[in-house]
């Protein structure tokens, strides 16, 4: 039990309540606004997963200055290569945002309705 | 009915799958291999105090010019959906006039958040900060203009310009990079100088340069065109 | 100490997301999406990453819902 108590746990059980939260979200609202921030909330959420990988006991930030010396950098830093990843994912994740949000204006001005129920053209 | 008990099983299944990912999951106590290789070797090859940004400029920076990429398509499709709508007629719309603090503030105010904007992507690999972070403070300083003056308009073809400019020259800072070191991105053409201060790591700060200015643009277009024509869809 | 903070954030974080998806004023949701990304970015720095917090906080949680709300404003309009 005193394995769950850790930071970096406690972290990524966020992270997945976070995705199931929006995955529900996008599955069973019918407004089209909803469904965007569903999908929005599910971004947030795996990238606090991403991180949360990241992180070594007891480390600090991988900024080289006077508090971590270049000859003990590699003992005191937590890992730089996932908070790249998660940089360049929440960029990418406002892009797709934004063109969702262009798409449901087009919706709307063709057929007056933010219900996901009243676009029947695909259906068979 | 049905169809939500067939959701919530599903969802049931998916919460299972997690559960026995996350059960499994310890925390690690000492940096694997490879990042224990860049937080050894970076400062010295790269010569940039942010570990970070050495890893995304020079050690990943293929993955920084397909996100650049990204952001451009993105864009652009945004660009060309509400352009496409600008063909109706246009009602005049009846503004509310914006209050007072407003209007002050945001004299005072915007001159700061680009100043603040700029130093964020300038200062890239000494403090936490880079491009990206510095380009969208920029596009919130002209979004700022936006609210407290609705009826300025903002040159089209200025943004475009600093955007495709920009960008092309990201691309010849790696193609530099390639004929005069040795690969791709590479930054060492440039004198490494002390680690720590303003002119060291090489072309660094000159990438930085040229993502920061990219972004803000490439932000302030997407805010423009939706801003267009607010009176009719 | 990082432990209690790292649990109090995730209490609130689950609200506001619950709130976010529920509500019935679409605004109310909107804003509460934005409060989740604010309370990320403190996660960020918790977990060591100072770079990641700072994008959080100016991409997922200021630009993301200016942009929601031009959004809604556009469709509310369009009635008149």
């Amino acid at each position: 039990m005193a394995q769950y108590l850790t930071l970096e746990f406690l972290a990524m059980l966020i992270g997945f309540m976070l995705i199931v939260v929006g995955l529900w979200g996008m599955i069973t609202q019918k407004n089209l606004i909803k469904i965007v921030i569903g999908f929005s909330l599910f971004d947030t959420g795996l990238n606090i997963v991403i991180v949360s990988m990241a992180y070594i006991k007891n480390s600090t930030a991988p900024i080289i200055d006077k508090a971590v010396d270049v000859s003990q950098a590699a003992s005191k830093v937590a890992d730089p290569v996932p908070q790249a990843l998660v940089l360049t994912s929440i960029v990418i994740g406002l892009g797709v945002t934004a063109l969702m949000l262009a798409y449901v204006l087009r919706m709307y001005r063709e057929k007056k309705s933010l219900d996901i129920n009243s676009y029947t053209d695909l259906k068979w | 009915m049905i169809k939500k008990g067939i959701l919530l099983l599903l969802l049931v299944g998916f919460v299972a799958i997690i559960g026995s990912l996350l059960i499994n999951f310890t925390g690690s106590n000492e940096l694997n291999p490879l990042a224990r290789y860049y937080a050894e070797n970076g400062p010295a090859e790269v010569g940039a105090a942010n570990l970070v940004t050495a890893v995304v400029v020079t050690y990943r920076g293929f993955d920084t010019l397909g996100e650049v990429t990204i952001l451009f398509i993105a864009a652009a499709i945004v660009g060309f959906f509400l352009k496409v709508m600008n063909a109706d007629n246009g009602r005049p719309n009846k503004l509310r006039k914006t209050s007072e603090i407003l209007e002050t503030a945001s004299t005072l105010l915007v001159p700061t958040i680009f100043m603040l904007g700029v130093y964020i992507f300038v200062n890239g690999h000494l403090t936490p900060g880079g491009g990206f972070q510095g380009g969208a403070v920029i596009a919130t300083g002209v979004m700022m203009i936006i609210l407290a003056q609705p009826t300025s308009r903002f040159n089209h073809k200025l943004i475009s310009v600093l955007e495709s400019v920009s960008g092309v020259g990201f691309v010849a800072m790696g193609i530099l990079g390639l004929i005069l070191a040795s690969g791709f991105l590479n930054n060492a053409f440039l004198p490494l100088g002390k680690l720590g201060s303003l002119l060291s790591a090489g072309a660094i700060p000159i990438i930085y340069v040229f993502i920061g200015i990219k972004v803000g643009s490439e932000l302030t277009g997407i805010l423009d065109s939706l801003k267009e024509n607010q009176n009719e869809i | 100490m990082s432990l209690i903070l790292a649990i109090f954030l995730g209490v609130v974080i689950l609200v506001l997301a619950v709130t976010a998806i529920y509500h019935k004023n679409t605004k109310v949701a909107i804003i509460a999406t934005g409060a989740v990304g604010l309370f990320a970015s403190v996660l960020y720095l918790l977990l060591a990453a100072p770079d990641v917090a700072l994008t959080e906080a100016s991409i997922g949680s200021g630009l993301s819902t200016i942009i929601f709300f031009y959004v809604l404003n556009k469709i509310r309009h369009s009635n008149d």
